[in-house]
């Protein structure tokens, strides 16, 4: 049986459906994610997992328990929020004391477990410290700390790292991952970067107003999207609609064709290589390690990415190219 | 242009200056005038050894600290309650509290007797500590305006919803939060609140003087029905009062925020 199992979870806020019928089961230990853009209700699961907003109907159970209508405080679930939400009344040290003292622990007690977690998240020296006086990463491991010393049960995070600059947030990340893993929380993360989905993850629920659309490791949903919103949201995939898709592959379909932009082997024009399909450069973006095209084939564009090798390979705009597509690397899309 | 209009600004602060300190200067310099021929502070002597005056300021100042926790735990709950879960009851709330600004205080007195009588239903004027009960209940009333609004700004300045949860979700009960979380957090807030209700009360006249109380108000006024300097005095006095507790609400909504012994570390 699934550690935490959510039933045809449903909410509306007046005549909105914010949710509808979401369901799924994650094993303990388990790191999950809720990927999709803004608004699309994957905040409002959240909310409902850690008791903050009731459903409509539905339930949730954890470890075999029935929570559905359990008041927050005794849910046994911790949470990280996006802006941190630490006491500024209270320093570091008592921030994480807060919910071990609202446990009437000992003081000894507190002050052992306050310590261990002052050294998971690698503050040590910063226990007098107010939350004003620190940087978003550091307030973002008190936050961490203090929902995490009470042992909670499920540990949701909701946009942890949205708030931080990039170089941080990156580290941030690995050490998040790190910690959960090393005390094996059953954990619900919440983002809508797809990057940070697809680097932490275990499972990944991409989520488009208000329902599932897919779910799989990140692996299966970056390979094997089943619809055009995911091959959107996940991917960069170039996306061909019937008509373009016959124009260009002759291949009939009823959906989506979806392509992945690093899939596609792209020629200059006088190289040789026979076949293919003609095409010149747009532009070109240059994001580090890999060259995004923007090649022009007749009235469809595609994106085509490679490998940043050698300065001399780069194709300016406006040079003539030719594309080749392999049959296996087109996938179809609802 | 701009010249010009700078010009007028100015002239209205001296304006408004001299209206204001003219009075002010000839009441306190009136006030120096006991003894024939000389300046002196006897009307002060005289007034501050009043055992009236005595017993007067200390009855009003009970008053006010009693009104001051009592509107406390009435407002800065329901403030946080309408922030956190009822946000669309803001503007009835705050009507609701300005109602004292609109409906005069001796309105609120004669509903009061009309009520709480000798012979009615809630006998609360049948003896002095009840009356004292419904007279801290009037002032509560009187003071709305002033601490919920306060109280709401404070609130206003923090995540009220972000740190409730995060509370909430540590396991902290209601009680638990608003004592530990929101109201240190608001600290500032809840003493101009506080500072302000003892003014207003510190001075009311109608209230005491209709429920027969015997407050600083109603002194003030039987004062200066019947002396010379006194009165004076005793308006400077009193002005010091307010304007002291005018300037405690500036020093303690500059020092906001945690406090660190100086000397220790920074990032």
């Amino acid at each position: 049986m699934a550690y935490l199992d959510i039933h045809q979870l449903n909410k509306q806020f007046g005549a909105t459906s914010v949710v509808q019928d979401f369901g799924m089961n994650i094993r303990q230990g388990e790191f999950v994610t809720l990927l999709g853009p803004s608004g699309c209700g994957k905040s409002t699961v959240l909310r409902m997992v850690a008791g903050f907003e009731t459903p409509t109907s539905g339930a949730i159970h954890i470890d075999g328990m029935d929570m559905t209508s359990v008041s927050p405080r005794k849910r046994g679930v911790g949470i990280v929020f996006q802006n941190y939400a630490l006491f500024p009344n209270m320093t570091v040290q008592q921030n994480i004391a807060f919910g071990l003292k609202v446990r009437r622990c000992t003081d000894s007690e507190i002050r052992r477990k306050v310590g261990e977690m002052i050294e998971l998240v690698e503050l040590a020296g910063k226990e007098r410290f107010f939350p004003h006086e620190l940087s978003g990463g550091q307030r973002q491991r008190v936050a961490l700390a203090r929902a995490l010393v009470v042992e909670p049960r499920v540990l949701l995070l909701d946009e942890p790292l949205s708030a931080l600059d990039e170089r941080i947030r990156k580290s941030l990340r690995e050490q998040l991952r790190d910690i959960q893993r090393r005390l094996g929380l059953t954990t619900i993360f919440v983002t809508h970067d797809q990057e940070e989905a697809m680097t932490m993850s275990d499972r990944i629920f991409v989520m488009n107003k208000g329902h599932i659309e897919q779910q799989g490791s990140p692996e299966d949903l970056y390979t094997r999207p089943a619809t055009e919103f995911v091959a959107r949201f996940i991917g960069n995939y170039n996306l061909l609609g019937t008509q373009e898709s016959h124009a260009l592959l002759g291949i009939p379909v009823t959906g989506h064709l979806a392509i992945r932009p690093e899939s596609i082997r792209i020629f200059p024009h006088d190289s040789g290589e026979p076949g293919g399909i003609s095409g010149t450069i747009r532009h070109y973006q240059l994001l580090g390690s890999v060259i995004r095209y923007r090649v022009d084939c007749g009235d469809i564009a595609l994106h085509v990415d490679t490998l940043n090798r050698n300065a001399a390979d780069l194709l300016n705009a406006g040079s003539a190219v030719r594309l080749h597509i392999e049959r296996e690397d087109v996938r179809e899309v609802s | 242009m701009k010249r010009d209009s700078r010009i007028g600004a100015w002239l209205a602060i001296a304006f408004g200056t001299l209206y204001f300190l003219v009075p002010l200067a000839a009441t306190f310099l009136f006030s120096l005038k006991m003894r024939r021929d000389a300046l002196s502070f006897d009307a002060y002597r005289v007034v501050l050894t009043d055992p009236q005056f005595q017993a007067t300021f200390g009855y009003s100042a009970l008053m006010a600290c009693l009104t001051i926790v009592s509107g406390m735990l009435l407002v800065a709950p329901t403030a946080w309650w309408i922030h956190l879960k009822l946000p669309r009851m803001k503007g009835v709330i705050e009507f609701i509290t300005l109602l004292p600004l609109v409906i005069p205080a001796i309105v609120i007195v004669f509903g009061y007797l009309h009520l709480f009588n000798s012979s009615s239903f809630l006998p609360l004027t049948a003896s002095e500590r009840s009356t004292d009960l419904l007279l801290v209940a009037s002032y509560v009333t009187l003071s709305l305006p002033y601490l919920y609004r306060s109280i709401d700004t404070g609130l206003r300045a923090v995540d009220v919803r972000g740190l409730t949860e995060a509370a909430q979700s540590l396991g902290a009960g209601w009680a638990g939060i608003l004592f530990k979380v929101i109201l240190p957090n608001i600290r500032s807030a809840l003493l101009s609140g506080a500072f302000l209700t003892f003014a207003v009360v510190i001075g009311e006249f109608t209230m005491a003087s209709l429920l027969n109380r015997p407050a600083f108000g109603p002194y003030l006024q039987l004062m200066g029905a019947n002396r010379a300097y006194e009165p004076s005095a005793l308006a400077i006095i009193a002005f010091l009062v307010t304007w002291g507790s005018m300037g405690l609400i500036n020093v303690f909504a500059r020092n906001r925020g945690g406090i660190r012994c100086p000397g220790s570390q920074s990032s």
